[in-house]
């Protein structure tokens, strides 16, 4: 940039003379072509926006959940920060997945008023945290997986979903710091946080198997979606990384493959750590249910918990009770 | 990690710098438990709304203040040297931050 007077560098971004601060925010998708890509099929792509908005979504629910319950104050404003950038995500994609299907649905109409069954998220963003470790291992498997996604998404041949990736990126990656953050803290803390960090870890990572293994959506958009099978080193160098420096010690690892077997010969396991938890969750009646029900299918089917049925009584009440409603 | 547990994180102030060539400025405080933390968290509290490009964390038991008590020596001096503003120079309208 060049000006004829120096101190115009420093003001061109005044545009706005209500705010001392924050002028110059930008639309992430200014500018970015809507129409789908040639030979792209509408439905596969809705399904597909639908499935990491949903992601997206639900987590931020979860988050937004702990705000008046986190530890500190300052680390209240954190989760809800994460919570909004997520919501935000959500937003775009579902608006995406409205495009995409061409039925007239927009993003609030996909947020509010489907069943759980129409819901495609991982199991792993519905879970509820049983303590702030729990949390905090969740948002570190969460965050460094969907980093790794949004990364490949920013090349995708759909214009709006690279746009979207590469504007997540930036979010995502603090997520994953602050995560990354907390882990080590509580890992290599006290004993009791140790344990605590350790407990939280070990039962987030059976969860870990049905991240990685594509869906026939994804495979059938190559070079749209992400085949969510090729970030799995990414992501295991990061745990071990993050695991390590937190003096924790990491799970063994499901198989990317055969889900829906492997992950019903754990769920004694995670059952049983449930019933060792120390502190009750902040959400209340959380972790109930059948856990078989929870942990025997795919959420990128509709298969999801009695969790996810909590959530969207208080996700969709108010718009379901006020069809139409506005504030 | 230190033996002794601490129940309350310790202070930090905290000073953003809104666009280059500005100064950093006292924005508030925060609790935090290393400089590191806060940092993050000044960044969550004080930057949400797209406020600054840097940001500069001091614990608040580094600062040191000056005292009610000196006020007169410290400042009552300087009320009558008119002569030390550069009220003379015309300032352009383009110099926005004086």
């Amino acid at each position: 940039m060049s000006f004829d007077d120096a101190y115009q560098s420093l003001t061109d971004h005044d545009d706005d003379a209500r705010w001392a601060y924050g002028t110059g925010f930008s639309d992430p998708l200014a500018g970015v072509p809507t129409a789908l890509p040639d030979g792209v099929d509408g439905a596969a792509l809705a399904a597909y926006c639908l499935m990491i908005g949903d992601d997206a979504l639900i987590m931020s629910h979860r988050l937004q959940q702990w705000v008046t319950r986190a530890p500190e104050l300052e680390d209240e404003m954190a989760l809800a920060n994460i919570g909004l950038d997520l919501l935000g995500q959500a937003r775009l994609l579902l608006t995406r997945a409205g495009e995409a299907e061409g039925a007239g649905r927009d993003e609030d109409a996909l947020a509010y008023l489907r069943d759980a069954s129409d819901f495609r998220h991982v199991r792993l963003v519905e879970r509820a945290d049983a303590d702030f470790a729990h949390l905090i291992a969740r948002l570190l498997v969460f965050a460094t997986w969907r980093l790794a996604l949004l990364d490949r998404l920013s090349a995708s041949r759909d214009p709006v979903l690279a746009a979207i990736g590469a504007k997540g990126v930036k979010e995502v990656a603090y997520h994953r710091d602050y995560a990354a953050g907390w882990t080590v803290r509580l890992g290599d803390g006290t004993d009791l946080s140790h344990q605590r960090m350790q407990a939280a870890v070990d039962e987030v990572w059976p969860l870990l198997g049905e991240l990685f293994e594509p869906h026939a959506t994804e495979l059938a958009l190559a070079g749209v979606a992400v085949d969510p099978s090729t970030v799995r080193a990414e992501c295991d160098a990061v745990f071990s990384q993050v695991l390590h420096a937190a003096t924790l010690d990491t799970p063994a690892a499901p198989p990317a493959s055969g889900v829906s077997t492997t992950v019903s010969a754990v769920t004694g396991g995670a059952v049983l750590s449930e019933g060792a938890v120390l502190v009750p969750a902040p959400t209340g009646g959380a972790a109930s249910g059948d856990a078989s029900a929870r942990l025997g299918g795919r959420g990128r089917d509709g298969v999801h918990g009695a969790e996810l049925g909590e959530i969207l009584e208080e996700l969709q009440g108010l718009a379901r009770a006020n069809p139409g409603g506005v504030w | 990690m230190s033996g002794e547990i601490k129940h309350e994180w310790p202070l930090f102030e905290v000073f953003v710098r809104a666009k280059r060539g500005l100064n950093h400025v006292h924005v508030g405080s925060l609790r935090a438990a290393d400089h590191e933390m806060a940092l993050h968290h000044a960044r969550d509290l004080y930057t949400r709304r797209n406020e600054g490009v840097s940001i500069w964390v001091v614990r608040s038991d580094d600062v040191v203040a000056s005292g009610p008590d000196e006020k007169d020596a410290f400042f009552a001096p300087s009320g009558d040297k008119v002569y030390r503003h550069p009220t003379y120079y015309a300032i352009p309208d383009s110099v926005p931050h004086i």
